[in-house]
C-alpha cells in the first residue's frame, strides 16, 4: 500500500474555494483520498485536511496548493491526522 | 458617497490608471458601460470578438509591464475570453478580465446567457471572483490589480452580476490602490552558493527567460554575462532581454534554435537558469538537456523550482532582487577558453538564413522590415512558421518590445496584440508578423484597426497553408499533407480593402523594398502581402520529444 499523508490547510470560507483546491489535484491527476471541511472563527476562514498518497509528485503540488490566493497556510501531516482516523468510523 | 457597483468599478478602474478598455457590450455588462460613458475618462476600443479584446489587452500589457483590462457580457462573452486568459496564464501577463453575469438570484437556473464563468476560468486564471456585493467591488478591484501585478505576474477575472452592477452603495472613502506586494527577501546564503558556483565554472551559460523581461532586469542580466563574461542564451519569451548583436548573445534556445546554440548548451558545465520554467520547447528531451551541466535556478515562482529539472542550486526571488544582489559577489573574467570554444561553434555551425537579402523571401522581408521599422518598433507576430523565423533572426534590442504567444501558441494573437501594443505606445512603429492561418483567427479586428485609426503593420507571408503543421508533415508523417494546405486562395487584398485597410503586394510590384519602406512609412494601419512557398521549412528543428543536440537542417554545406 502506498504510503498517505494529510495536508491541513487553512483558506478563505467562500464558495469556489473548494473547486480551485480540488480542480489543482484534478488538472494534474492526482487523486484526493479524503477531504475533511469545517469553518474556523465564526466562518471567516476554514479549515480543510485533504488525505493524499504521499508519490513523488506531493512537493510540487504543495506548491501549487501554496500558491492559490485562497490558501493562507498550508502544513503537512506526514504520520496522519485524527481527523481520518474519526471519520474512518462512519464508513466503516 | 453613493454609487452604483458600475460605476464604483469604473471609478476604482480611472484610478488605477486605467486609460483605454477593449471588449465588447451585452445585456449583463450595460451597466458597466453606461457608467463608462458617464465617467468618460476611459477611452473604449470596440472589438469584433472578445478574444481581440483580451489579446488587445494583452499587447497593452506586454509592452508597459502594467495590468491591463477588458471587458466581455455573460455567457458567449465570457466563453470568447478563454483563449486570451489562457494564453496569457501560460505567459505570466497581468490582465483583468471583467464580465458581466446574470443577476445574483438567476446564478445556477441556466438563465438567459448563463454560463459558469467563475469554475470555467478557475484553471486558466491567477485567481478570479465572483462578486456577490456592490461593497464587495471596494475590496475586490484593488485587490485584482494587486494579485495580477505581484510576484509572478497572471491573468485575474472578476464576473459582476447586473444586480451587483446596478445595486447603490454608501461609503465614504475609496479603498487604496492595488498594487504589487513587496518582492520576497532573498536568502543571502543561496546568493552566495549560486555565486561561488558561477565563479567557480569554467564554461557557464546564462538561460534568460521572460521573467527577466517581466521583472525589468535586463540591464543586470547584461551586466552579470559581462562582468562574469558568461554567453547566454534566451529563451522564446526572453528575446530583447540582452540586445542580439551583442558578443555574448547566443539567441534562442531550443526547439528552433541556431546549431550552435543548441551545441554550445550541450557543452557547458554551468547553466544559470534565470527567470524560465524548463519549457519543452526550450530544452528538448529534459533528460538530456545540458548533460554536462550543474543547474542553478532563479525564479520568483517556488513551485517552478525543481518541478522539471531539479537544480543543484535554486534561489527563490525576484529576478531583478536576485542578479542586483548576485552581481557585486561575481568575479571579473574574459573566459577566453570558453568564449573562444563558442566563437569556433559559432563559424563551424552558424545560423543559415536562405534568401536574407531577398525582402520577398520569408526570411528577408523580416529583416528588411526589421531596418525600415528601426530599434524602436514593437514586433507581435502569430504563431507558425512566420513566428519562429522571426525569434530567430529580427535584430530585438530592448525588452518589452517583443510580443508573441509562447506558452499557448495562439494563432491570432498577433494582430490584436500589435492593436493593443500600438495604443499602449502610441509613438514607436508597430509591425505584425502573421501567416494566413493564423490572421484568419481575428481577421475581424482588421475593422477595429480602420475604425480607430491604429497604425499597426501587419506583414503577412502567404503560403496558402498552415506552415508549421505542414512541415512537421513534411519531417516526421511521411509527406502526407492532411489539413494543412488550402485548396484554393483567399484575396488578403481584397479582404484588407474591404476592412478599409491599405494594402501592398509584395508579390506584384516593381521593387518590393521600396514598396515595403512606402508601406511601413505610411500614416494608419496596412498589410503587406507577401506571397511565399509552402516547401521552405524552418530549419534546425528538433523534433518534438528529441533532444536538442538531434537537430534536422540548417547546416552548413560550404
Ligand atoms: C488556435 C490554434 N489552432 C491550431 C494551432 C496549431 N498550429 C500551430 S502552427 C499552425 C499553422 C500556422 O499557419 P500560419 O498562420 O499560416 O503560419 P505559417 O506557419 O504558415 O507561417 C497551426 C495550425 C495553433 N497553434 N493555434
Amino acid at each position: 500500500m502506498c504510503k498517505q499523508t494529510v495536508i491541513e490547510l487553512s483558506v478563505n470560507n467562500h464558495p469556489g474555494v473548494m473547486s480551485h483546491i480540488c480542480g489543482l489535484f484534478a488538472r494534474r491527476a492526482y487523486n484526493v483520498e479524503g477531504i475533511a471541511c469545517m469553518p474556523v472563527n465564526g466562518g471567516q476562514t476554514s479549515k480543510i485536511w485533504l488525505l493524499v498518497n504521499a508519490d513523488d509528485r506531493l512537493d510540487q503540488m504543495i506548491k501549487q496548493v501554496d500558491k492559490l490566493e485562497d490558501v493562507l497556510l498550508v502544513e503537512r501531516y506526514d504520520s496522519g491526522h485524527p481527523v481520518f482516523a474519526k471519520m474512518a468510523e462512519f464508513v466503516q | 458617497m453613493k454609487m452604483s457597483g458600475a460605476e464604483i468599478i469604473i471609478k476604482l478602474l480611472e484610478r488605477q490608471g486605467v486609460r483605454t478598455i477593449a471588449g465588447i457590450p451585452g445585456g449583463a455588462n450595460l451597466p458597466l458601460y453606461d457608467a463608462m460613458g458617464k465617467n468618460g475618462n476611459i477611452k473604449h476600443i470596440l472589438t469584433r470578438h472578445e478574444q481581440g479584446a483580451g489579446f488587445i489587452a494583452q499587447g497593452m500589457a506586454r509592452v508597459t509591464g502594467k495590468p491591463a483590462v477588458f471587458f466581455a457580457t455573460s455567457g458567449p462573452g465570457a466563453t470568447n475570453t478563454l483563449t486570451a486568459i489562457a494564453d496569457a496564464k501560460l505567459d505570466s501577463i497581468p490582465i483583468i478580465c471583467i464580465t458581466g453575469q446574470v443577476p445574483l438570484s438567476m446564478i445556477g437556473t441556466d438563465a438567459f446567457q448563463e454560463v459558469d464563468t467563475y469554475g470555467l476560468s478557475v484553471p486558466i486564471t491567477k485567481h478570479n471572483f465572483l462578486v456577490r456585493s456592490a461593497e464587495d467591488l471596494l475590496r475586490i478591484i484593488p485587490d485584482a490589480f494587486r494579485i495580477a501585478a505581484s510576484g509572478r505576474p497572471g491573468p485575474v477575472v472578476i464576473d459582476v452580476p447586473k444586480d451587483v452592477q446596478m445595486a447603490e452603495v454608501e461609503f465614504d472613502e475609496w479603498p487604496e490602490l492595488g498594487v504589487p506586494d513587496a518582492t520576497p527577501e532573498l536568502f543571502h546564503g543561496e546568493i552566495e552558493h549560486a555565486a561561488a558556483m558561477i565563479n567557480r565554472a569554467k564554461r557557464p551559460i546564462l538561460y534568460l527567460g521572460g521573467g527577466v523581461i517581466l521583472s525589468d532586469s535586463s540591464a543586470e542580466a547584461l551586466a552579470m554575462a559581462e562582468k562574469g563574461a558568461i554567453p547566454s542564451v534566451l529563451t522564446l519569451m526572453g528575446l530583447g532581454a540582452i540586445p542580439s548583436g551583442h558578443p555574448l548573445n547566443l539567441g534562442m534556445l531550443g526547439m528552433h534554435a541556431a546549431r550552435y546554440t543548441n551545441l554550445a548548451l550541450e557543452e557547458c558545465d554551468l547553466l544559470i537558469a534565470v527567470g524560465v520554467r524548463f519549457d519543452d520547447r526550450a530544452t528538448g528531451k529534459v533528460s538530456e538537456f545540458c548533460p554536462k551541466a550543474k543547474v542553478i535556478h532563479m525564479d520568483i515562482d517556488p513551485s517552478e523550482l525543481d518541478k522539471i529539472k531539479t537544480a543543484h542550486a535554486s534561489v527563490r526571488g525576484d529576478v531583478a532582487d536576485v542578479l542586483k544582489a548576485l552581481l557585486p559577489h561575481i568575479e571579473q573574467k574574459n573566459r577566453a577558453e570558453w568564449n573562444g570554444r563558442i566563437e569556433s561553434l559559432r563559424t563551424a555551425h552558424p545560423m543559415i538564413v536562405p534568401g536574407a537579402d531577398d525582402p520577398t523571401s520569408p526570411y528577408g522581408v523580416i529583416l528588411k522590415a526589421a531596418e525600415l521599422a528601426g530599434e524602436e518598433a514593437i514586433v507581435c507576430t502569430d504563431v507558425g512558421q512566420h513566428q519562429m523565423r522571426t525569434a530567430q533572426v529580427y535584430p530585438f534590442t530592448r525588452p518589452h518590445r517583443w510580443l508573441t504567444s509562447g506558452g499557448l501558441g495562439t494563432m491570432g494573437f498577433g494582430m490584436p496584440a500589435a492593436l493593443g501594443a500600438a495604443l499602449a505606445a502610441p509613438d514607436k512603429p508597430v509591425i505584425c508578423f502573421s501567416g494566413d492561418g493564423s490572421i484568419m483567427m481575428n481577421i475581424q479586428d482588421l475593422a477595429t484597426a480602420m475604425e480607430y485609426d491604429i497604425p499597426i503593420k501587419i506583414i503577412l507571408t502567404n503560403n496558402n497553408a498552415l506552415g508549421l503543421v505542414r512541415q512537421q508533415q513534411d519531417l516526421f508523417y511521411g509527406q502526407r499533407y492532411v489539413a494543412s494546405d488550402y485548396d484554393k486562395c483567399v484575396d488578403f487584398i481584397k479582404i484588407a480593402e474591404g476592412f478599409g485597410i491599405k494594402a501592398y503586394d509584395l508579390g506584384n510590384c516593381d521593387d518590393p523594398a521600396v514598396t515595403l519602406a512606402e508601406a511601413i512609412a505610411a500614416p494608419g494601419p496596412a498589410l503587406i502581402h507577401v506571397p511565399v512557398s509552402p516547401n521552405e521549412p524552418v530549419y534546425p528543428m528538433v523534433a518534438p520529444g528529441a533532444a536538442n543536440s538531434q537537430m534536422i537542417g540548417g547546416e552548413n554545406h560550404v
